[in-house]
């Protein structure tokens, strides 16, 4: 090993030696469908699986049309502050698309094309971000887990689901996403440690989007790659272009395989760009140039997808007509009903805190009842 | 019957509610070949293998965190914690997680988990060997937080916190751990969750105190009935969510009452129980509420931990101040 090491800037300018060789080298990046829409020769037989584009274009559409109308919805006073996933539908679309409904999923704030790919409706979502605990309870994927706001906490979680599979002798999968920066936290290396070392059958899919709202992966860790943290915990690890879902669906497929078939977790690091602000409440013309954005918008990952589809004969202009007006009507019917649910009924805050509530929190839940019914309840509040 | 120690008894209750349900299992670190730093899941793994009973790696986060995912998936995880000062990173899955999943989820996904971890000083251990940390959780919506003060009681509510379907946070007062045995019959009954137990009767002044405080409760009532002073002593036993009935009952005919808690004074649990009859006790009380409590200090070493502890002069002294109003 130590002929393979280099010499590299240490923090204070001096030379220290890091090895083996290059670790953008060890994990170079897979991708199979470039942004000109060209389809490398030596592509997955998913390239060659006109159905399953064709799905995974239709949900990356309706992903960015969610998207799209979650943002007018907040930009008008009617949802809460949003997280957009623009320009990161790959990641979501392609690692769900290589799940079975059994297997489960953990995500972060960011994965609504994988939720809506699981099952879980973007009423639900819409419910969720418009403030209302209801919309985490998913009538389709009842055991996936809801979005975790705070970052990389969740993935010990999904460590946890995965051993009770292993103990459990089942053919699942738990499947965590999170984002680059939280690939800084310790939660995320406890995870892939414990995953690790009992084998489970786990996989970790880093959406690096290149941003921690105001952070760039620059200044976020040295490792020359996310996806080299995984050496750190003993566990498999590729790098893959997070807007070529070909390669998103493949490595996950792959990972999932081996997973299920008892060989242990995998870390995806898959690099695709934050398009939008981090949330509605952020604005990153503060600490991101518009010539970066412009870019990154020449590698998004649906024009590719559309183009390649074109070029196979695979997909036409009244094809994606017809879609887009599909989703719009999808969404825009889901917006319609999220506006007119009314809001839970104050008690629910305490309805689901314990199986029983406690007979000495009954007045608290009186009180807030009467409250409610009096009409007298916070003139500060913003809702109701 | 057997006369067990109260951290025998945590084995006896572990053993029991493993060998009743499939889904309950042990995690944590030394817990299966050591048999856990103070023995309290000694011959589990031998009992009930290495699939039941996990030696982890060394990261508190992550035995919580993996105990939620665990929890959630419909398993029975009881997680221990090696020691109390090593918690602290544990209590962001406990907030953020543990104690909000059925909330979050409207009650699709539950966390019926068991944290558990010694509590308390007094046996002159290392440094963040001996915090008292109950009050810290006991201000978390959706917890439950229990403290056991005797090895019947260890049993009974280990036992109930287990098989309780939300998340319970079980403190163990690790001074008691080989303080004292008790008879304790390994019949799998479990005690009540959420309410306190009265040990000790009497008219002039209540003691209300949990852990490791309840025994010097009870030696401070007997050395007051020398006295002449009847002491009705409080075990809290469940402090999340608190039995305010048991305590305002009980103030209600003594007047006077004495808050035990080794914890630091400020911000400690006992402010709690203050609050609760400042705000509905009020009228009962002859005398100012005293809270008997550890200083506002950093737990100190073993060499001035003595100093700290509050025993029965403190006790006491709080007693016969109260006393002194008619």
């Amino acid at each position: 090993m130590a002929s393979d090491t280099k010499k590299a800037a240490g923090p204070d300018g001096s030379a220290v030696a890091i090895g083996p060789g290059s670790w953008a080298a060890a994990f170079p990046q897979r991708r199979y469908l470039a942004p000109d829409g060209t389809m490398a020769a030596a592509a997955p037989a998913i390239a060659r699986d006109g159905e399953r584009l064709i799905a995974l274009y239709r949900a990356m559409t309706l992903t960015r049309c969610f998207d799209t109308k979650a943002i007018a919805l907040q930009r008008t006073g009617r949802l809460g502050t949003y997280a957009s996933s623009l320009g990161q539908e790959a990641v979501a679309v392609g690692v769900a698309s290589a799940m079975r409904p059994e297997d489960v999923l953990v995500p972060s704030f960011r994965e609504h094309g994988a939720q809506l790919w699981r099952g879980v409706t973007s009423y639900e979502l819409f419910l969720y971000w418009g403030g209302d605990e209801r919309g985490s309870d998913f009538a389709g994927p009842r055991q996936d887990f809801p979005v975790s706001i705070p970052v990389a906490s969740h993935a010990p979680h999904s460590a946890g689901v995965a051993l009770a599979f292993k103990l459990r002798s089942e053919k699942r999968v738990s499947v965590c996403i999170l984002g680059d920066g939280a690939t800084s936290k310790g939660d995320f290396y406890e995870a892939i440690n414990f995953a690790g070392v009992w084998r489970l059958p786990a996989l970790f899919v880093v959406a690096n989007n290149q941003w921690a709202i105001s952070v760039p992966r620059a200044a976020q860790t040295a490792a020359q790659t996310l996806a080299q943290k995984a050496v750190a915990a003993g566990i498999a690890a590729e790098q893959v272009d997070g807007n070529d879902v070909i390669a998103v669906a493949d490595a996950a497929e792959r990972a999932l395989a081996r997973a299920r078939a008892g060989e242990g977790p995998t870390l995806i690091e898959a690099v695709t760009y934050r398009l939008g602000d981090h949330t509605t409440a952020d604005d990153a013309s503060r600490y991101r140039d518009d010539a970066e954005v412009s870019r990154h918008w020449t590698e998004e990952p649906m024009s590719r997808l559309r183009q390649y589809l074109a070029a196979q004969g695979l997909w036409s202009a009244d094809q994606e007509e017809t879609l887009l007006a599909q989703c719009s009507a999808e969404i825009d019917a889901a917006a319609d009903r999220y506006l007119a649910t009314p809001p839970e009924p104050p008690e629910a805050m305490f309805d689901h805190l314990y199986a029983v509530l406690p007979p000495s929190m009954a007045a608290q839940r009186d009180a807030a009842l009467a409250e409610a019914l009096s009409g007298q309840e916070n003139p500060g509040r913003t809702d109701g | 019957m057997a006369e067990l120690t109260l951290v025998q008894a945590i084995n006896a209750a572990l053993a029991r509610a493993m060998q009743d349900d499939a889904r309950v299992l042990v995690l944590g670190e030394d817990v299966g070949r050591d048999g856990g730093v103070f023995r309290a899941t000694d011959g589990l793994l031998a009992r009930f293998g290495e699939a039941r009973v996990l030696d982890t790696p060394l990261a508190e986060l992550g035995i919580v965190g993996l105990s939620v995912g665990l929890a959630a998936q419909g398993m029975r995880p009881v997680a221990e914690i090696q020691f109390s000062g090593f918690i602290y990173p544990a209590l962001d899955q406990m907030v953020n997680h543990a104690s909000r999943l059925r909330t979050r989820t409207r009650g699709r996904m539950t966390c019926p988990m068991v944290l558990r971890s010694p509590n308390g000083g007094g046996i002159h251990a290392p440094e963040h060997h001996s915090e008292s940390v109950e009050a810290m959780f006991a201000g978390i919506p959706g917890l439950r937080v229990v403290i056991p003060s005797s090895p019947a009681k260890a049993y009974g509510l280990l036992l109930a916190a287990i098989r309780d379907p939300d998340p319970v946070v079980f403190l163990e007062p690790t001074r008691s751990y080989r303080a004292v045995k008790e008879a304790v019959e390994d019949d799998g009954a479990a005690l009540p969750l959420d309410r306190s137990f009265i040990l000790r009767e009497g008219s002039d002044l209540t003691i209300v105190a949990w852990g490791g405080m309840v025994r010097d409760a009870l030696a401070s009532a007997e050395a007051l009935a020398a006295e002449g002073v009847a002491a009705e002593v409080i075990d809290l036993a469940t402090l999340k969510p608190l039995d305010t009935t048991t305590i305002l009952k009980s103030v209600a005919k003594t007047g006077r009452c004495l808050i035990l808690q080794e914890a630091a004074l400020t911000g400690g649990y006992g402010a709690e129980i203050a609050a609760c009859l400042a705000g509905q006790g009020l009228t009962s009380l002859l005398a100012p509420v005293e809270r008997v409590a550890g200083y506002d200090t950093v737990m100190p070493l073993p060499r001035l931990e003595h100093h700290y502890l509050p025993g029965l002069p403190r006790i006491l002294a709080a007693a016969h101040r109260a006393m002194e109003y008619r």
